[in-house]
């Protein structure tokens, strides 16, 4: 492949029947580029969960992947409300979702737990009234480690 | 097992993907209501089993490589989600038994579980 690639997508704010998609572009273009399917569903749950952080909580945002020959780097980058408590935000069960996100299956509280499981390295710039920069890497040569 | 013979098994109807019931092999299956627990602990090739309806459903199966979806307790999925399956290609089952009892048949007919790793309290 070439030395970088880079994707970016849109993400509308509490549109739940276009999320995913930006996603879903994001894994084809994975696939497209012969990235091994190990690592590809990692950076699915990523880019997933990253997106649905976008539509659920932010507003909307942007979505973006970089690649390059020996690492994914997943931007996800929205001008929202921000995470006035990141550790406590990091803990399985922990969640601010509403009843009807509830409903569709989301806001349990393993978003960005399953983000930090996935990325080798995950970094959250995050201000109350700011919003949130969340970059998550996975490098290519340590899917091994991961698998199963 | 194909999705022929865990639809016979469950007494499941066939919403979409009939041509493919044969060539679909399922070793495994995961069912919850959590998507994220799906994306957390489902390994590609399971199949889905859930009481949601919605797209997002189906979104969350083509991210994890899941093959196929069965909605159980009789409901049937939305407009949006049976449209994206049939785009994608994905069938999808409805079993008029509850999650328990449609879980409990396909243990009993073989089907293995997802493993759930150790996890620390």
């Amino acid at each position: 492949m070439d030395s970088r690639y880079e994707v970016e997508f849109p993400v509308r704010g509490d549109d739940f029947l276009a999320a995913g998609e930006a996603s879903n572009q994001i894994k084809e273009t994975l696939v497209m580029l012969g990235v091994p399917s190990a690592i590809s569903r990692r950076a699915s749950v990523i880019t997933y969960e990253a997106e649905m952080n976008l539509v659920i909580h932010a507003g909307g945002g942007i979505l973006r992947a970089i690649i390059t020959p020996e690492r994914l780097t997943i931007v996800a980058t929205d001008l929202g409300p921000g995470i006035p408590d990141l550790a406590l935000a990091m803990k399985e069960g922990f969640s601010t979702a509403s009843d009807r996100v509830r409903e569709m299956g989301f806001g349990a509280g393993m978003g960005l737990p399953n983000i930090k499981r996935n990325a080798d390295v995950l970094e959250i710039d995050t201000e109350v009234g700011r919003g949130t920069t969340l970059t998550a890497t996975v490098f290519f040569g340590r899917q091994d480690a991961r698998e199963g | 097992m194909n999705l022929r013979q865990i639809a016979a098994c469950i007494g499941a109807e066939i919403l979409h993907g009939e041509p493919l019931l044969e060539k679909v092999e399922i070793e495994r299956a995961y069912a919850s209501d959590l998507m994220s627990d799906v994306l957390a602990f489902a390994s590609p090739g399971t199949l889905l089993l859930t009481g949601l309806t919605n797209v997002q459903i189906i979104r969350t199966a083509q991210m994890m490589d899941i093959p196929a979806v069965v909605f159980v307790r009789g409901k049937r999925p939305q407009e949006e989600a049976v449209n994206l399956a049939r785009s994608v290609g994905m069938p999808l089952l409805v079993s008029s038994k509850s999650m328990y009892e449609t879980c409990g048949l396909l243990y009993a007919a073989g089907l293995s579980p997802c493993v759930i790793p150790h996890r620390e309290a």
